[in-house]
Parts: C-alpha cells; sequence; structure tokens
C-alpha cells in the first residue's frame, strides 16, 4: 500500500510545482475541497486530477492519498485552483491554538455520531 | 459491526454533497502497536496512505561541510475516515512516534481534536516520548493499551500509569485494535474526555 513518491524522483516533484516548494498553509489536511468547473484542455494534469476528485466534498489529504503526491505539492495545487476560482475549500472551525480546545457543542455532535455507529 | 475483518468498499465512496467539516483526531504510537489496526477496525474507508516531506537544511541532522544542503525528511501517515452525519467528516491519522514526526506536528495535526496513544506493554519505551511531546503541544489525549494474546505478564492499567507516570487526569483504556467496537470505545474514551475538559473551561470563562 505504501508508496513512497518521492524517492528516487525528486525532479517529479519539482516539475509538478513548477519549482515552488512554498505551500498555501490555508489548506488543513481536513480542510474539504470542492470543484467549481470541469477539468479544460490543456490543463496540467495534476490540477485536472483534483479538478475530477473533487466533484464531491474531497480532503486534502485524501487528495493527496489518492493522486499519490505529498501534502506539500498538493497544497501547492490546490493554491493555484483556487487563486484562479477552479476550487473552492470548506475550511475545518477556526485554526486553534495549540492549548485551546473546541466547544461543547461540537464535542456532543462528535460523541452523538461515535455512538451510532 | 463489530467483527475484525470488516468489508470495505474498495473504491473510495464519496462524501455527501453537503459535508463541510472536516475533523482529525490522531493515534500516535510506536511501530507495530497497531495504529493502522485500530483506524481499520472504525473507519469507512480502507485506511489510506501519504505523506509530507520536509526540506530544509539540516533539522537535528549534522552539518558535514560547510554547504548547507538541503535534507529532506518524510514523513508517512495512514488515515481513515467516518461520517458522523451528513454535513461533518471524522479524519483519523495514525502516526508514527519517532521523533522526526514531531517536527511536523504543527503542519500537519495542529486543530486536532485530541490524541490516542496506543501503547504496546511489550514495548513501552516507545510511549514515552509520544507522551512527553503531547503534553509540550498542549494536545489532549487518552492512553489506550492494545492487549496483544502474547504479553509475558498482563499489567494492570495501575501499574502501566505508574510506569509511564501518568497523571491521575489522563484516561486510560484496554483495547482490541482488531475489534471495531473497542476501537470505537477508545474513540468515544477520547471525546468523552475532551468534552470533560471543555465543560470545565466554559464553567470558568
Amino acid at each position: 500500500m505504501r508508496r513512497p513518491v518521492d524517492t528516487g524522483d525528486p525532479d517529479r516533484l519539482y516539475t509538478v510545482t513548477g519549482g515552488r516548494s512554498r505551500a498555501d498553509t490555508t489548506f488543513d489536511l481536513v480542510t474539504l475541497v470542492v470543484s467549481e468547473c470541469e477539468p479544460a484542455a490543456g490543463m496540467q494534469s495534476e490540477h485536472v486530477g483534483i479538478l475530477e476528485l473533487c466533484r464531491h466534498p474531497t480532503a486534502v489529504v485524501e487528495i493527496a492519498a489518492e493522486l499519490r503526491l505529498p501534502i506539500t505539492v498538493v497544497r501547492i495545487l490546490l493554491g493555484d485552483l483556487l487563486a484562479a476560482g477552479k476550487i473552492t475549500a470548506r475550511h475545518p472551525p477556526t485554526a486553534r491554538s495549540a492549548a485551546s480546545l473546541p466547544d461543547t457543542a461540537l464535542l456532543k455532535e462528535v460523541l452523538h455520531g461515535l455512538r451510532s455507529l | 459491526m463489530g467483527s475484525a475483518a470488516s468489508e470495505l468498499p474498495t473504491r473510495r465512496a464519496p462524501l455527501a454533497d453537503v459535508a463541510e467539516t472536516g475533523l482529525k483526531i490522531v493515534i500516535v504510537g510506536g511501530f507495530g502497536v497497531g495504529k493502522t489496526t485500530l483506524v481499520r477496525s472504525v473507519s469507512e474507508i480502507r485506511p489510506l496512505n501519504t505523506e509530507e516531506v520536509m526540506t530544509q537544511a539540516g533539522v537535528g541532522v549534522d552539518e558535514t561541510t560547510g554547504v548547507r544542503a538541503k535534507t529532506t525528511t518524510t514523513v508517512a501517515f495512514d488515515f481513515g475516515r467516518i461520517s458522523l452525519n451528513e454535513r461533518t467528516v471524522l479524519y483519523l491519522f495514525g502516526a508514527p512516534g519517532q521523533e522526526r514526526f514531531w517536527f511536523l506536528w504543527d503542519r500537519l495535526f495542529s486543530g486536532t481534536l485530541g490524541a490516542v496513544v496506543l501503547v504496546d506493554t511489550r514495548r513501552m519505551d516507545d510511549s514515552w516520548y509520544a507522551i512527553d511531546r503531547l503534553e509540550h503541544h498542549g494536545t489532549p489525549f487518552v492512553v489506550a493499551v492494545n492487549r496483544f494474546d502474547d504479553e509475558p505478564v498482563r499489567h494492570s492499567l495501575d501499574e502501566i500509569r505508574q510506569a509511564l507516570a501518568l497523571g491521575a487526569h489522563v484516561p486510560m483504556v484496554d483495547c482490541d485494535a482488531r475489534v471495531r467496537a473497542s476501537g470505537k470505545h477508545v474513540l468515544i474514551t477520547l471525546v468523552d474526555h475532551l468534552y470533560e475538559l471543555a465543560l470545565a473551561r466554559e464553567a470558568t470563562s
């Protein structure tokens, strides 16, 4: 199941991102991404892959796993698509500082969901 | 339900179109402790694997020459998914507890609801570091002891609490990571704990 994408082939990642290594950090691992358009001819294949995958809401981490790309690379690609208005992003509840906790209403919802599994 | 061999779809079922909130819980533990097994037992999808690559001038790496060569650290992790309802999805991450992983904690797991430290009593030392780091990061956690059939001596939770120097405020639970009901119980123990913490905080604010 494991398939390291970076071993022996750093050039591929360099090409995919056009040499960029700084990712858009607004995309959390569990930000849900939704396509706002269909892939068009001439698009980079990774962009096409993302738009096809995200016809239904798909978490950033699932996109990375499906496309077999590191999270950072996926964040860069998502930044491109967001800037071009081709996707929208549903972010998790406000990025919290490490020491704070989510509210009781949210936790109640989680408990309810887990109990009915 | 509750069977060890859960039947997961081979193709990834998409989330509902109204899904809007992704949440995460991290399961930390040493190699072979059963993280992926636990994720698999409760996940609605076959666990997927992905990785993060960190490229920077040597973190925790000796600089052997005057040239600041870039080092690449790769951390792989598994994850699974539980749709709590149509709008809310919980992602479970099985994360290795080794040192290099913690450099990526903030980038990957900031905003996590909490963590489960999965413990193998035959290799308790593997858990020390993870517990220390979670306390350092202020991430609330519970300790789940994965019971293996070939434990030479079966230690009680109290003995394990002492061995790990765990405070009385950290919930502990026995589990069998292969069993769905048991995995579910571990997650509920964690979220119950988080709920208590949140209630206490709301009462004082």
